[in-house]
């Protein structure tokens, strides 16, 4: 057994879950204030990272001008979304928005293949590029600032939702959207948010993801594994959300270090399925009661 | 209920067609599907061929989807199973075609009931995710199990043998493809008018009131997944004679949407649904094919005929959902109804 190698992927195992659960996190809060089951997620992810590719290299602005360009961006393409495909499906049967969700990820990856044609690109630089070594185990510095980056991100969307008003308005919403109704919060409204919020969020992760391992139109796929973070943490869990994150981040990273490339998708599928055996609601999903 | 169809007898009344005008339409068509292979080139029977695979494949995916209200993202896969069954039945032992095909349609089955295990606890978006991972989990059994398979590489199929005469062309084939699906719609048409196509009915509409009026969940629900992948499976293998070639590759998660997009698009829950959207669905990527090739692009048409199908292709799905949700079978009802009514005015 070669401990090095273990804590090496281990590490690299909790720094691309850190990106999950980053993205998880979005997945939530749309979730959780408007009850879609975005499939999109990845797409989204995509999208957030090209604006800024788009921005750095075909426009040549300055990096930081593009990212921040790119996540608003994001931002005003959640809002469309979600006024133009989300909004008249208000009421229909989750399925239904459950397959919206699906046609928008294909025009999603439509447009980026028009615009950006389907060839794999490679984003500016801007992370710095010095090994770190944590003890003796080595982590690609990419990965590293990465977690960072999601971590921070993750603790500022908790602290910004538990004190701004708006992120109180929104987790009022998401607890019972009648009394939110009466108590004056401007439900629609919130539902807008959550989009552009999801949609920022995603939007960063994208440009960490895309850094880390280059863009392509498939990236979409990365959507795949956080919808299974998303279902095994519970669809409508924080707390789930960040550690299932970090654990399929570890299970994807040990299948594919012990076991080979071709197994990461394998074992979290696998995952998946086992949970929904056991725990149908996720680990920290609430339990839903059906009345007749 | 039409006008001027006064049932009589109980035969009658639970008759398929009820007047002579269908009688009368449905000869036209069979008619016109026995002659058509024979005024058409190469191009329209392949599509032929190819619709019809994809009206057999969205057919079943309707009973799961339209009639049972549980939506699989699994129906890609099951084609996989079945025309990985056929490749391999045909190659190794060169057993008759339609042995071949209920074999098909019989594995898909069997592993259609297990992936269904999960409906009993898990229902709506989880159940989908669940067949995604299903779909996932037997892609890399396809890739791997290359002693079976063949890996990634895949395996050819040779032709099926219709005794003696190999069915090598879209010709040919269009006589064993089309006669499948057109039995496979009759038999779904009538599964709905029993009691188990009832039950299937009731589940989708309240699966707890449904439990609470008798009907066993367990059983019901897993009949519907075995039927829906034994018609899945029957695809793949036709799907397997059609193109001569299966590789892991050839069943992506974007068929499954795809299928699941031609019963939003057509309908759900109706066999017209069915039918309607696979042809639509079929039809439109070979329309943009031709609207590009008009337009003056040059070489750049090619270039960009793929993201505009994509694109495409989503808007129809959100579009639908958005402005049709009762699908193209709601439009071809209503401008029936106008003729019906014509000279009166069809209100709704």
């Amino acid at each position: 057994m070669d401990w090095l190698y273990l804590l090496e992927i281990s590490l690299a195992g909790i720094g691309s879950g850190g990106l999950y659960a980053l993205t998880a996190l979005a997945f939530v809060m749309i979730y959780k204030a408007t009850k879609v089951v975005n499939l999109a997620i990845g797409e989204m992810l995509m999208l957030g990272a090209y604006l800024m590719f788009g921005m750095a290299s075909n426009l040549g602005w300055p990096i930081w001008v593009a990212i921040v360009a790119a996540i608003i961006g994001s931002g005003i393409g959640g809002a469309i979304v979600e006024r133009l495909a989300i909004r008249p499906m208000l009421g229909e049967s989750p399925i239904s928005v459950f397959m919206v969700t699906v046609g928008l990820s294909s025009v999603m990856i439509g447009l980026v293949e028009l615009i950006w044609t389907a060839d794999q690109q490679r984003l500016p630089e801007f992370m710095p590029s010095d090994p770190i070594m944590l003890g003796e185990a080595f982590i690609s510095p990419k990965l590293f600032y990465g977690f960072l980056v999601a971590a921070a991100l993750i603790i500022i969307a908790l602290v910004v939702f538990r004190f701004w008003r708006g992120g109180v308005a929104l987790r009022a919403t998401a607890s019972d959207q009648a009394a939110a109704y009466s108590v004056g919060i401007n439900v629609p409204r919130v539902f807008s948010l959550a989009w552009i919020a999801a949609a920022m969020i995603a939007a960063i992760a994208g440009i960490v993801v895309g850094s880390i391992g280059g863009l392509s139109s498939s990236m979409g796929v990365f959507g795949l594994s956080v919808l299974v973070v998303v279902i095994v943490g519970g669809l409508d869990s924080v707390l789930g959300a960040l550690v299932a994150g970090l654990g399929i981040g570890l299970l994807e990273s040990l299948a594919g270090g012990y076991l080979g490339g071709e197994f990461k998708l394998l074992a979290t599928f696998s995952t998946l399925i086992l949970v929904l055996m056991i725990r149908p609601y996720g680990l920290f999903g609430t339990h839903e009661i059906e009345r007749l | 209920m039409r006008i001027g169809t006064a049932k009589q007898s109980y035969a009658h009344d639970e008759s398929l067609f009820d007047t002579r005008t269908q009688w009368v339409w449905l000869g036209l068509l069979g008619v016109s599907l026995l002659l058509f292979p024979f005024v058409v080139d190469d191009y329209w029977l392949y599509l032929a061929c190819l619709v019809a695979i994809n009206i057999a494949s969205a057919t079943g995916l309707n009973i799961l989807t339209g009639y049972t209200g549980l939506v699989s993202l699994g129906q890609a896969a099951f084609m996989g199973l079945g025309a990985y069954t056929v490749a391999i039945l045909e190659q190794r032992f060169g057993t008759p075609a339609v042995l071949n095909l209920v074999a098909g349609g019989a594995v898909a089955m069997l592993v259609g009931v297990v992936v269904g295990i999960p409906s009993l606890r898990v229902k709506g978006l989880y159940l989908a995710i669940s067949t995604i991972a299903a779909s996932f989990i037997l892609h890399f059994v396809f890739a791997n199990w290359s002693s079976l398979t063949g890996g990634t590489g895949g395996m050819t199929v040779p032709p099926a043998n219709f005794f003696g005469i190999p069915l090598d062309t879209s010709f040919r084939l269009y006589w064993l493809i089309v006669p499948v699906a057109l039995t496979m719609l009759v038999c779904a048409a009538n599964l709905f008018r029993t009691r188990i196509g009832r039950a299937f009915i009731a589940i989708r509409d309240r699966d707890i009131s449904a439990e609470v009026l008798g009907i066993p969940l367990l059983r019901y629900k897993l009949t519907s997944f075995a039927l829906s992948s034994f018609y899945a499976g029957v695809a793949g293998g036709l799907w397997a004679y059609f193109f001569r070639v299966v590789t892991p590759e050839s069943f992506p998660l974007m068929m499954s949407i795809f299928f699941l997009a031609a019963v939003i698009v057509g309908g759900m829950g109706t066999i017209l649904g069915g039918i309607l959207g696979a042809i639509f669905m079929t039809m439109v990527p070979e329309v943009l094919k031709l609207i590009v090739g008009w337009l003056p692009l040059g070489s750049e048409g090619a270039v960009i005929l793929s993201p505009v199908r994509t694109i495409v292709f989503g808007l129809l799905i959100v579009g639908f959902l958005i402005f049709e949700p009762l699908g193209l079978q709601e439009l071809w009802r209503r401008v029936r109804r106008f003729f019906h009514l014509w000279p009166f005015r069809a209100q709704g």
